[in-house]
């Protein structure tokens, strides 16, 4: 990395990050406005560090109930991506079911899963399931049928099989699709998983969120929230590394420049 | 029609009936949409005749046909791989080659086949870091690496610009001459057909039959400076006065 591209990719949004911080900070502190309204950065960084056990144990629950509804989303999205891929008729079939699930809001479903599952993490761990696998299978049927028939031929003539051309060109040719997806997905599992929490359970930053905000610890909840933003961004970073590491080659323009 | 010891009969499109002689070189001329694309799909298997009967050496036609290696006007190079794995694309779908598969004991085999095209130190490049001429020699190599005993090629060269395209007529030129293969190649380039081809056909348009078989007599090896000898020019001009539009 040279001095410019530092410049750019790291001092740049570091110090908009800290202005965005500071101009908080002035505007809270010149209007006056008072800490059950709208906290300032130092009392929020101040209650984040005085709780920080509950928020630390809270957290953790959090994202490991998001991991975990995120990693059942994308084997039964890809699983799904490809079998809708597979076959039109399969496509015809499921897409309006699946859309019309998509379009039901999750919020509505977490009593009927709580009421199943009891309070808990099973809850949280469905609705981050239910909201992120639908991105997945969008993206990976729609590689699949935008694979350029040309590709396809190449192997046909060689008598490839059906199953042969999803294997070595389909697959392939959709994986920055499903990395794509998995970007948007992993933010969708960590709403599911909060959303989950707020509505009812016993643990969680959602549910630490609700209980600070039932007893006015505003500092709190904006704590929470701003947990949930870095744990948010640290999410999506990780799935773009590993969407970087697997399909560099769909991404060539950006790697050369 | 039917396929000896030393010849291959096919029968196509309309009424169109080809003898290919074993390591025989043919090209086939016409107008656009006289249907060459066509009659290679067939005889690639890639598209089921309507009618009529289609045999490669003696076996009728039913599906894609394992003797037989394709070549297309765009290089068709997967993307995420590198041009060493696209040659050895073949190798894992053709038998018995799949059932032994293992790179390590092809790439051997695939190395070799690109330094034979002039691709030293490319195989481990993807498709993008490659020049237009460079993919389509790759899309040769994969074509040729599971030795088939028919080379389809379908204006392979059609996208190149002209000096590049005549690079790649002597690299098919060598490679043909070094495996004895039979070759049959759709062009539109009568210069090139003429180059490469022991005999040429010329087909008309729609619907597509070959209106003349034309043996290209002139000595082989063939070298560039053969394409501009009166001899040459005599060919070429005489098939142009035979394709109409």
């Amino acid at each position: 990395m040279d001095r410019r591209e530092f410049a750019i990719k790291v001092v740049s949004p570091a110090l908009f990050t800290v202005g965005l911080f500071v101009v908080w900070e002035i505007v809270c502190r010149a209007l006056h406005v008072p800490l059950t309204i709208l906290p300032a950065p130092s009392d929020v960084f101040g209650a984040l560090w005085q709780y920080r056990k509950p928020i630390w144990d809270n957290s953790f629950v959090t994202l490991w109930t998001t991991l975990a509804g995120f990693l059942i989303a994308t084997l039964f999205g890809l699983a799904l991506g490809i079998a809708v891929g597979w076959h039109r008729a399969l496509y015809a079939g499921i897409y309006p079911v699946m859309v019309g699930f998509n379009s039901i809001p999750k919020v509505a479903v977490v009593p009927v899963l709580i009421l199943w599952f009891g309070l808990g993490e099973i809850p949280a761990v469905i609705t981050a399931f239910l909201i992120s696998f639908f991105p997945i299978v969008v993206n990976v049927a729609t590689g699949l049928a935008t694979t350029e028939p040309e590709l396809e031929d190449v192997l046909r003539a060689l008598g490839a099989s059906k199953l042969d051309i999803m294997r070595k060109v389909g697959i392939p040719r959709s994986l920055p699709y499903f990395f794509g997806s998995l970007k948007v997905a992993i933010t969708l599992a960590f709403v599911g998983a909060v959303v989950s929490e707020t509505v009812g359970a016993n643990k969680g930053i959602g549910k630490l969120m609700l209980d600070a905000q039932a007893s006015f610890q505003v500092p709190i909840v904006f704590a929470g929230l701003l947990v949930l933003a870095v744990l948010g961004i640290l999410l999506y970073a990780a799935t773009a590394a590993i969407e970087a590491r697997f399909t560099g080659w769909a991404f060539r323009g950006q790697a050369n420049r | 029609m039917a396929y000896g010891r030393g010849a291959a009969a096919v029968r196509a499109i309309d009424e169109v009936t080809l003898d290919i002689a074993r390591g025989e070189f043919v090209a086939v001329v016409g107008p656009s949409g006289c249907g060459k694309s066509s009659l290679m799909k067939l005889i690639s298997g890639l598209h089921p005749p309507l009618g009529g009967s289609l045999t490669v050496e003696g076996k009728p036609v039913t599906g894609p046909l394992k003797s037989v290696g394709m070549a297309f006007q765009n290089s068709n190079l997967l993307p995420w791989r590198t041009a060493l794995d696209n040659v050895l694309l073949p190798l894992e779908i053709v038998e018995p080659y799949r059932r032994q598969f293992s790179k390590d004991k092809f790439s051997g085999k695939a190395r070799a086949l690109l330094e034979s095209v002039g691709l030293h130190g490319f195989a481990d490049k993807h498709p993008w870091e490659l020049s237009g001429g460079m993919q389509q020699r790759t899309s040769i190599c994969r074509a040729l690496i599971h030795e088939p005993e028919i080379l389809l090629l379908d204006e392979p060269f059609g996208a190149l610009d002209a000096f590049t395209r005549e690079e790649l007529w002597m690299a098919l030129r060598d490679l043909q001459a070094a495996r004895k293969v039979t070759v049959m190649l759709v062009t539109h380039d009568l210069r090139e057909a003429v180059f490469l081809a022991d005999t040429v056909y010329v087909m008309s348009s729609r619907p597509g039959r070959i209106v003349r078989r034309c043996e290209v007599k002139l000595p082989r090896p063939r070298d560039l400076e053969v394409t501009y000898t009166q001899a040459f020019q005599d060919v070429v001009h005489e098939l142009r006065s035979l394709i109409r539009g």
